[in-house]
């Protein structure tokens, strides 16, 4: 059973879908994915337990070998990318049934439940596999359950944003399978262990840049890095919220973890760095969207858009950090991706409260929901500070691996820009604030929000808290992987 | 050089005109006969990257020693049901759109939406 732990990391909720849709049942339905999702976290402890005391894990689908059959390969990063997106989505689920309820038209729950595991299936997949191909595979599972979950949306615009999601989507994926076919016309592999071995051979052909450019734009469009990020805003806005704190949470993460198994493992650092501008032009890059998104953020008057606009100013805390293209510069984005993934689903949590009690995420809705709803608006003000970078929340702890990376290679211009794209920061979650807590409430006062949502939205609080104080697990994971992706590149 | 690599500019002149049609028509199902375009594209590059000059179809028989790969053939077949669900999904998206826009061109819907937005606007204004 332990043996083939990487194997039912992925199948368990793969074959869980179709039994969701034979129940039939809201609650039977929801009873049941949480259980597999729950399920599948504890795969993922196990795994990382295993992976933290015996090392790498390499699963051979089939019993067929290695480079010809298909390998699972589960190591630091995967193991830790595995843990986040199962418990992000176990958590996340506990507040599925009441916020769906309002949110998605009746008759649809059992699918909505179907769809959720698949989106969950495509992306533990993709981070369990090491196979280049079964990325793709499962890439597209991910994103096609994700085009229908977004358009499950109320408003008429989720499906409009479901579509644009489509299209963009769908080149980005595309581009990502030219990059993969021009590498196996090179290399003639598909195992991304392989490739690493095989590629440095025939680096200095035009094929494999050309392979390499079509990987990293496809991968960027799917991580929405700044200028790819136009799917992103009403993709979040509108998707039901439960989708958004599980999509916010992860699925950017799943498109960065391959960024970073391609640039690293399979092309090699050599490569990635030295042949091809990789860090002025993603340094730039994270800088720029860091800026663009937090002053868009501060204009929109759609909480969820507020907040998605601040998610691609993450995302470009992340791709800095990646751009240092040091252990400590990795440690940082990891420890960021993780801690991240606990703010942003926090919020979106909350907001999905707010959507339950008050009906819509408009500034204006909020006035005065600091006194109605105190236990609600109080996680979104922690999630918020834990976004500026306060100490006490895990925020503070990836800025401060991010500046002093960045110190370190004496880049103090970029430190000094994170900080002043941090006071950005403080001017959009204080916009909230100050609705919420300082204007006179308007219209029928409504309760706080129900325990079923209180629950999840205070665990993941508490771990913003604890993972900004007690920082030996979060820390000890993401260096290990860096150091891992460090000494794994040839 | 233009003969020998011709199933590559067909490659190439299929996936940039399939790119631009996404890009530059405005009307959505246009934007998916675009996108399937562009993923064909796609196909065929992978079909033809596979064949092996002189091999014969991957069937084992004992008159023949050389083969195609058949490897980038299967991959090709996910790839293809990849391509029919997206093509599906979306074009089911566009009727949902049809439906509650009762359009289906690009500038039209977005004009909605933003009228939709400015009113939104204007009552937190108002309050």
């Amino acid at each position: 059973m332990i043996a083939h732990l990487p194997i039912l990391q992925v199948v368990i909720p793969l074959m869980a879908a179709p039994i969701c849709l034979i129940l039939n049942r809201s609650k039977l339905a929801w009873l049941f994915a949480l259980i597999v999702s729950g399920v599948s976290c504890l795969v993922s402890i196990l795994l990382l337990q295993q992976v933290m005391t015996t090392g790498v894990i390499s699963y051979e689908l089939g019993g067929w070998q290695a480079p010809w059959g298909i390998e699972y390969r589960i190591d630091e990063l995967n193991a830790l990318m595995l843990l986040i997106i199962s418990a992000i989505s176990t958590i996340v689920l506990f507040a599925a049934p009441k916020s769906i309820d309002k949110e998605i038209v009746k008759g649809k729950h059992t699918y909505f439940y179907v769809l959720y595991l698949l989106s969950l299936t495509g992306m533990l997949g993709i981070v369990a596999t090491g196979d280049a191909f079964n990325v793709f595979v499962f890439l597209e599972i991910t994103s096609l359950s994700a085009y229908a979950l977004i358009a499950m949306g109320k408003k008429k615009q989720a499906v409009w944003a479901s579509f644009q999601y489509l299209v963009m989507g769908t080149i980005g994926a595309t581009f990502i399978l030219i990059g993969i076919g021009l590498m196996y016309q090179m290399t003639g592999t598909l195992n991304m262990q392989d490739l690493s071995q095989r590629l440095p051979e025939v680096a200095q052909t035009r094929t494999v840049f050309t392979a390499f450019a079509f990987v990293i734009v496809g991968v960027c469009l799917k991580l929405a890095m700044f200028p790819l990020h136009l799917w992103l805003p009403n993709a979040y806005a509108y998707a039901p919220s439960i989708v958004t704190s599980f999509f916010s949470a992860t699925s950017t993460k799943v498109a960065i973890y391959l960024l970073i198994r391609f640039t690293f493992s399979v092309f090699g650092l050599s490569f990635s760095f030295t042949t091809v501008p990789l860090q002025t032009l993603f340094m730039t890059l994270g800088l720029v969207g860091i800026f663009v998104a937090s002053i868009s953020a501060i204009y929109q008057h759609n909480i969820k858009h507020l907040f998605a606009y601040s998610s691609i100013a993450q995302i470009g805390y992340m791709i800095v950090g990646f751009s240092i293209s040091s252990v400590a510069g990795l440690t940082a984005t990891l420890l960021h991706l993780f801690n991240h993934a606990l703010m942003k689903s926090a919020i979106f949590l909350a907001l999905a409260a707010v959507a339950y009690r008050v009906g819509n995420v408009r500034l204006d809705s909020l006035r005065g929901l600091g006194r109605q709803m105190p236990l609600t608006m109080a996680a979104i003000v922690i999630g918020g500070l834990s976004l500026i970078g306060v100490p006490l929340t895990v925020g503070f702890v990836s800025k401060w691996y991010l500046l002093s990376a960045l110190i370190e290679q004496g880049w103090w211009p970029v430190a000094v820009l994170i900080l002043l794209g941090s006071m950005l920061a403080v001017i959009y979650v204080w916009k909230v604030v100050e609705v919420a807590y300082f204007k006179e409430p308007v219209g029928t006062p409504v309760k706080e929000a129900p325990i079923g949502f209180l629950i999840p939205i205070w665990i993941l609080v508490l771990a913003n808290v604890y993972f900004g104080i007690d920082t030996r697990f979060s820390v000890q994971v993401a260096q290990a992987a860096a150091e891992s992706l460090f000494g794994g590149a040839l | 050089m233009l003969i020998g690599l011709f199933n590559n500019w067909v490659v190439i002149v299929l996936m940039m005109s399939g790119l631009y049609i996404v890009i530059a028509q405005g009307n959505l199902i246009k934007k998916l006969v675009g996108l399937t375009i562009f993923q064909t594209s796609v196909f065929i590059f992978y079909i033809s990257m596979a064949k092996v000059s002189g091999g014969s179809a991957p069937i084992l028989d004992q008159e023949i020693s050389v083969y195609s790969n058949p490897l980038p053939h299967v991959l090709i077949l996910t790839a293809i049901v990849v391509g029919i669900a997206t093509t599906a999904l979306g074009l089911s998206l566009v009727v949902r759109i049809k439906e509650s826009y009762g359009t289906i061109e690009e500038e039209e819907i977005q004009q909605q939406d933003n009228l939709q937005n400015q009113k939104e606007n204007k009552v937190e204004v108002k309050e």
